[in-house]
């Protein structure tokens, strides 16, 4: 049986040595998954994987949950993802600690800036790709647009978006479920 | 209460963040506004090191934006709160998800989520380009061209291309940017 510290510190591996989370990820976890530790297939990790996008949360972190529980139940599950947040927890309190100190300094502080640039480039960056990867129809088009001025503009919470465009997009698959039976009736539940 | 609120709003976005570490980051961005813990320049400087930390991105901005608010309690309630949605609905449910996420309806309802959270996404990428790049609060448009920040939009425009034309790796693009504001002095 998986010992639960071999859990932790398996995962606390992978979130230490890589970088970006998501699909950076994945060949982190397929090598000592898979490959050294051998607690599952490659098609296991994929299918965790694409079961995390479909989850609400962090997608690596879910693929985590997944494994660890696989693995040893609910414990598994519960120890592997804080094996997974564990080297954050860590990095992050002692980096903020040094950051703090270091931001008196004028240098650092036109570093920060030209820094701060860099992160809303890289934002932009992240919604063009986002956009281009989901916007794949009017109605998509529609709800992103939808999304942007409800928030710019009438300064709508972004949780009543989220809920109201699941709402809108399951609603619509019902309805067209059931104008075309048997054609995409999904599993009738 | 700060750590009730904490725990609330960590909560909130475990549950709600849907489709990567970036989808956190309009509600990072309302809860900056509500309650002006933190201000705008910091939240993209904590981006910016959870960007280039090892790690989640999503659980890295939890922990800064938690322990900056609450010190290290602060720092565990904000990524405990944020996973703690998830882990319960993976190993609560873990035996229906597989079947679950192949209904058409769930399928669909997430399929409706994600070009919606891209475009959140890119409702704050305006607000903090407009705090960056300009001087001034709000769109006044009779002044605006006075009020742009020129050396820091030039400066974006080049790390945009560098990102989308030559793949430059986002590591890569805040370490130079960090170096060319310390050489222009932006």
């Amino acid at each position: 049986m998986t010992s639960l510290w071999d859990l932790f510190f398996t995962f606390a591996r992978i979130g230490l040595f890589t970088f970006g989370g998501g699909y950076a990820m994945l060949p982190m976890i397929q090598r000592e998954v898979v490959e050294r530790k051998k607690w599952a297939t490659e098609q296991q990790v994929l299918d965790y994987y694409a079961l995390g996008q479909a989850t609400p949360g962090i997608i690596a972190v879910n693929t985590a949950t997944f494994l660890g529980y696989d693995r040893r139940g609910v414990i598994g599950g519960i120890v592997a993802t804080l094996g997974m947040i564990f080297p954050s927890l860590v990095l992050i309190m002692t980096l903020a600690t040094l950051i703090a100190q270091a931001q008196e300094v004028t240098v650092v502080q036109h570093a920060f800036r030209g820094i701060r640039i860099a992160v809303v480039v890289l934002i932009v960056h992240t919604v063009l790709k986002m956009a281009r990867r989901t916007v794949t129809s009017v109605r998509g088009g529609v709800l992103f647009a939808a999304a942007l001025v409800l928030i710019s503009l009438a300064g709508i919470s972004p949780a009543f978006v989220v809920i109201g465009a699941a709402a809108l997009g399951a609603g619509y698959a019902a309805w067209t479920a059931r104008r075309t039976p048997g054609v995409e009736g999904g599993d009738e539940a | 209460m700060k750590y009730v609120i904490l725990f609330l709003e960590f909560f909130k976005i475990g549950l709600l963040a849907i489709g990567g570490g970036m989808a956190s980051l309009p509600f990072l961005h309302e809860m900056v506004q509500k309650y002006g813990w933190i201000t705008e320049d910091e939240l993209i400087n904590m981006i910016a090191v959870s960007e280039a930390t090892p790690g989640p991105i999503g659980t890295n901005v939890a922990t800064y934006v938690g322990y900056t608010i609450g010190g290290v309690p602060g720092a565990l309630i904000a990524t405990l709160s944020e996973v703690a949605p998830s882990v319960l609905i993976i190993t609560l449910l873990a035996r229906w998800l597989p079947t679950w996420s192949k209904n058409k309806i769930v399928q669909g309802g997430f399929a409706a989520v994600r070009p919606a959270v891209a475009g959140l996404i890119g409702a704050v990428a305006l607000g903090l380009a407009r705090s960056e790049f300009l001087r001034v609060d709000g769109w006044q448009l009779g002044t605006l061209l006075q009020n742009v920040d020129w050396a820091g939009l030039g400066t974006g425009a080049v790390l945009f291309l560098l990102l989308q034309r030559y793949d430059w790796h986002p590591v890569l693009v805040i370490v130079g940017a960090a170096a060319v504001g310390i050489v222009l002095g932006l």
